[in-house]
């Protein structure tokens, strides 16, 4: 039932509004609206029950195993939640004056510096408010160097086959044009194709490293040397930073530019699906061109940069510089680890990778990349469960969730058939990653002898299987009060 | 090791288990010297209790000041249970709802989200959300080029009444994709954009006509005319809203004949906190007609096997996940938690709740626009009607009054000088529900002190 079906005419949660105001008359009435915007009118139990109801139709890391490929849900500590929430924080306008805003200023610009040191990078720019801004960022950043430079025919973004939709989608938003790159049998970039394709034409490659199959790229060198050699820049996409905190550097690989995720290395939460956040860093030569605002410091304390000071910059990527309470919380998580606690951080996400990935190769699962060691997260392919069972992916997948366990990325990166990508991150314990081994041989089994359960999969969930194709033909996107489907359907 | 659960016995049987030695020996497929020798700059790592001390000190630092600046972030009063409900690990903790039969709450969310947006501005689809209220008209603007089809050229008309800094973010965000956008001027006495002047620079064709409601200097803009005008001239209409405006303003929905195309903003004013710009949400919605040009995820209604209804994502061929190089936007994460925030609010408020924080807003700013012009040399700045901020000039420099006020622990408005020079030394200020008459009366107090000082500076 939708928050709008509880809602009775005259039925209001006052005390969270003022007072009765007089009527704004000088509001003129042509601007005025006609009438009052259908919005529930519920109590304010029942819209506490409704919504603690539906949250409770979640899974969720807090409440289940996540192992969501590509996407690190691991814990996120409640203390960066609380402490981010301090009246001073939540309070602060975001047009406030430097002297009122030293103290966040302060979590910021070391928050720069952090960054600047896990990635082996010359300069961050906080600004980007998601993964897939800093990737928006950074490629314009490629843009401006080349455009300053009077190179303008570098419009060729090299994208490797496997990388995240968004790398491509970043890249036509900043007006180059895509080339594709194959991915060799081993899981790292085909060399060969690449050095067939870059030249003069080249701006860039995005790249994942480890990629998105979960593997090391061992040629980053050579690629880099490659990209370089042709007068292109190398982009990195920071989704799988969670595999190599601490161990190894994008800046000592070679990369010019990158964007992290926060919201996954740094452990802010994903929340239903955002908010993210996507700093970016850079080498020097890239620096002026970086999003603003940033923040410096002098001998009297903080200050903001923004156009009039990097008269260079891509510019202003949203009203206000980005999504500062959730820099906050990464900041206080890089705290609470601090330098150990981040090595710790790829350690421990790598042996939990390859320790599911040992067990489930052990109970006779099929690894896309058996040879090779798993980053944190590797890929099982299913394709001979579907062939001998007529069992797919999305059927596992959703069976899963009747074990209690969320499904992997199913179907992602798209040049391995019948996929799941599987990061099960540092912070579960062995019994969960045993449990979830568990399930998976169980599922086999149920594929083998009662192949219906799984395809009808889940069984024990708020819903059966949804109807995607019905959803996408027949459109509901919004709740209409009847009175207006009535008018509609006239 | 904080967070990270492992026994030395769990260590020893997983590398057995794995077959190596060490967990070391996991990295071995990393060139030796490309390995990170150190990590210079990162302190030890603190206790809670530490970083609790340490971040208490930070958040006293930036004081307790009276806020009276808006710019497109309203200090407004939030229930309690919004943020409550908010932060529980169930909606907190979860990811995109990629797999929709675990998802229901997230997805049931965004589609109460999506009812509530249509209803607030009169349009009949919204998206889930977008990053916040700019980079939304960024995107607004490239979806309007992509769906106008009978204006090819790429030109959008921006009036200077927009926010600086939304235009400036459009700028960014679309300046490789060949739209022209060109600038409107406004009437220096009303505040607000007139026709005269959009007819003054569309001597060519224009794909869509931005149109801000209260616009930047709070001042309501003749919305209807302005849209009737774009839309003779085969130009889709953006309007650019505040959504606690619209419970009494009149939706994009109804302006003008046919209603604006497009309609998009900032939903921090729907129970976010200022928290220093972010994270806010950015709504937008638009006519059925343009809904497979609409980026950002989108939760449909549907049923299940046995025909019991549920929500999933859908018209997912427009995002980056599937169509890649061809997708209506490279946005990927979006705002779902500030979604549900917004969401919880608007229930417990409702529209009447909505209505009476806009009026009791509208009536605080007209009192204290009344009480700080009653200052020597204060005086308003344009004649339009206004919402809920007002354009004042100043008798001495905005960045000085500012500074003096600042000392006095109160953020006296936005710098409008600095953006229109033309404008001399001018203050946009802003009461919402939360400022008391108290408050009001310090403030004008400490405005004429502070003019004096000014003055003799």
């Amino acid at each position: 039932m939708l928050i709008q079906e509880h809602s009775r005419p005259g039925r209001r949660a006052t005390a969270q509004a003022p007072l009765a105001t007089p009527d704004p008359a000088e509001l003129p009435p042509a601007r005025r609206r006609k009438q009052r915007a259908a919005l529930p009118e519920v109590s304010e139990l029942q819209a506490v029950r409704h919504y603690t109801r539906l949250s409770q139709q979640n899974f969720s890391i807090d409440t289940h195993f996540y192992p969501l490929g590509s996407c690190t849900m691991k814990y996120n500590p409640r203390a960066c939640n609380s402490l981010a929430s301090l009246p001073g924080f939540l309070a602060r306008h975001p047009a406030a004056p430097e002297s009122h805003s030293q103290g966040i200023m302060a979590c910021l610009h070391e928050l720069q510096a952090m960054l600047k040191s896990v990635t082996g990078m010359h300069a961050v720019s906080l600004a980007p408010a998601a993964g897939a801004q800093g990737e928006l960022a950074g490629v314009m950043m490629i843009r401006a160097y080349h455009d300053a430079r009077g190179d303008h025919a570098r419009r060729e973004m090299l994208v490797p086959d496997a990388a995240h939709g968004t790398n491509p989608a970043s890249a036509i938003m900043a007006g180059f044009q895509v080339r594709e790159v194959p991915t060799g049998r081993d899981g790292d970039v085909d060399i060969d194709a690449l050095r067939a394709v870059v030249g003069p034409q080249t701006a860039g490659i995005m790249l994942t490293n480890p990629s998105t199959v979960g593997v090391f790229d061992r040629n980053i060198q050579a690629i880099a040397k490659t990209v370089h050699e042709a007068g292109g820049l190398l982009y990195y996409d920071g989704a799988n930073l969670n595999a190599i905190l601490g161990k190894v550097r994008p800046g000592d690989m070679g990369f010019d530019v990158i964007h992290m995720n926060l919201h996954k290395t740094f452990s802010t939460p994903h929340g239903g699906g955002g908010p993210g956040a996507g700093p970016v860093g850079v080498s020097k030569r890239l620096e002026p061109y970086l999003p603003i605002p940033l923040v410096e410091q002098d001998d009297d304390g903080y200050h903001w940069l923004d156009e009039d000071d990097r008269p260079e910059s891509i510019g202003r990527l949203t009203a206000f510089g980005g999504n500062m309470g959730i820099l906050l919380r990464a900041y206080i998580y890089a705290r609470l680890l601090g330098a150990e606690g981040m090595r710790r951080v790829s350690e421990f996400a790598t042996l939990n990778a390859n320790y599911l990935q040992a067990r489930l190769r052990a109970a006779g699962f099929q690894l896309a990349y058996p040879e090779r060691r798993a980053s944190h997260e590797f890929i099982v392919t299913l394709k001979k469960e579907a062939k001998d069972f007529g069992v797919n992916t999305m059927d596992v997948a959703k069976r899963l969730l009747d074990y209690g366990y969320h499904a992997p990325t199913t179907y992602f990166p798209l040049l391995v058939p019948e996929c799941l990508l599987i990061e099960p991150t540092e912070t579960e314990p062995k019994e969960a990653l045993d449990g979830f081994v568990e399930a998976m041989i169980k599922i086999r089994a149920e594929a083998e002898h009662e192949p219906e359960t799984v395809k009808q999969a889940p069984h024990h969930l708020p819903v059966r299987r949804l109807d995607d194709v019905r959803a996408a033909r027949q459109l509901d996107v919004a709740w209409k009060p009847a009175a207006s489907l009535a008018d509609s359907q006239r | 090791m904080p967070f990270i659960p492992h026994t030395d016995a769990d260590i020893a049987t997983m590398l057995d288990t794995i077959g190596v030695d060490s967990i070391e020996a996991l990295f071995d497929e990393i060139p030796a010297e490309l390995r990170a020798q150190g990590l210079d700059g990162i302190p030890d790592g603190l206790s809670e209790m530490e970083v609790t001390q340490l971040l208490q000190a930070r958040a006293r630092a930036d004081g307790e000041p009276t806020c009276f600046i808006g710019a497109g972030a309203y200090d407004h009063h939030i229930p309690a249970a919004v943020w409550q409900i908010t932060t529980r690990g169930e909606f907190y903790s979860a990811y995109t709802p990629y797999q929709a039969e675990a998802s229901q709450g997230t997805l049931q969310v965004l589609y109460e989200f999506q009812s509530m947006m249509t209803a607030l501005t009169g349009l009949d689809v919204s998206n889930a959300s977008l990053y916040d209220g700019a980079s939304a008209l960024a995107e607004a603007v490239l979806m309007a080029v992509r769906s106008n089809r009978k204006v090819k050229q790429p030109r959008v008309l921006m009036p200077r009444t927009v926010h600086p800094f939304y235009r400036r973010t459009v700028a960014s965000i679309v300046q490789h994709q060949g739209i022209e956008l060109v600038e409107v001027d406004y009437d220096r006495r009303s505040g607000q954009t007139r026709v005269a002047d959009c007819e003054a620079v569309a001597d060519q064709p224009f794909a869509a006509l931005v149109l801000p409601q209260p616009n930047v200097f709070g001042v309501l803009e003749e919305v209807d005319a302005l849209t009737d005008w774009a839309q003779a001239r085969d130009a889709l209409v953006i309007g650019v809203v505040n959504p606690v405006a619209l419970a009494l303003l009149s939706p994009p929905g109804d302006w003008g004949q046919a209603g604006a195309d497009i309609a998009c903003g900032e939903g921090q004013p729907l129970g976010m906190p200022l928290a220093s710009g972010g994270p806010y949400l950015g709504f937008l919605c638009c006519k059925q007609a343009f809904i497979r040009q609409l980026p950002g995820r989108i939760a449909g209604r549907t049923q299940d096997l046995d025909g019991k209804i549920g929500y999933t994502l859908t018209l997912q061929a427009r995002e980056q996940h599937i169509r890649r190089s061809k997708a209506t936007s490279n946005i990927c994460t979006n705002q779902g938690l500030l979604v549900t925030a917004a969401t919880i609010h608007m229930a417990i408020l409702g529209a009447e709740g909505l209505e009476r924080v806009a009026a009791a807003c509208h009536a605080n700013t007209a009192r204290l626009s009344q009480q700080l012009c009653e200052v020597a040399g204060v005086q308003p700045i344009f004649s339009g009607p206004v919402f809920h901020e007002r354009a004042l000039s100043l008798p001495a420099p905005t960045e000085t009054v500012l500074a003096g006020l600042a000392e006095q622990d109160i953020l006296g408005g936005f710098d409008l000088g600095r953006e229109y020079p033309e404008l001399g030394s001018a203050l946009l200020v802003c009461a919402t529900e939360k400022r008391t008459d108290a408050e009001i009366a310090t403030y004008r107090e400490a405005l004429a002190s502070a003019l004096i000082i000014a003055k003799a500076a």
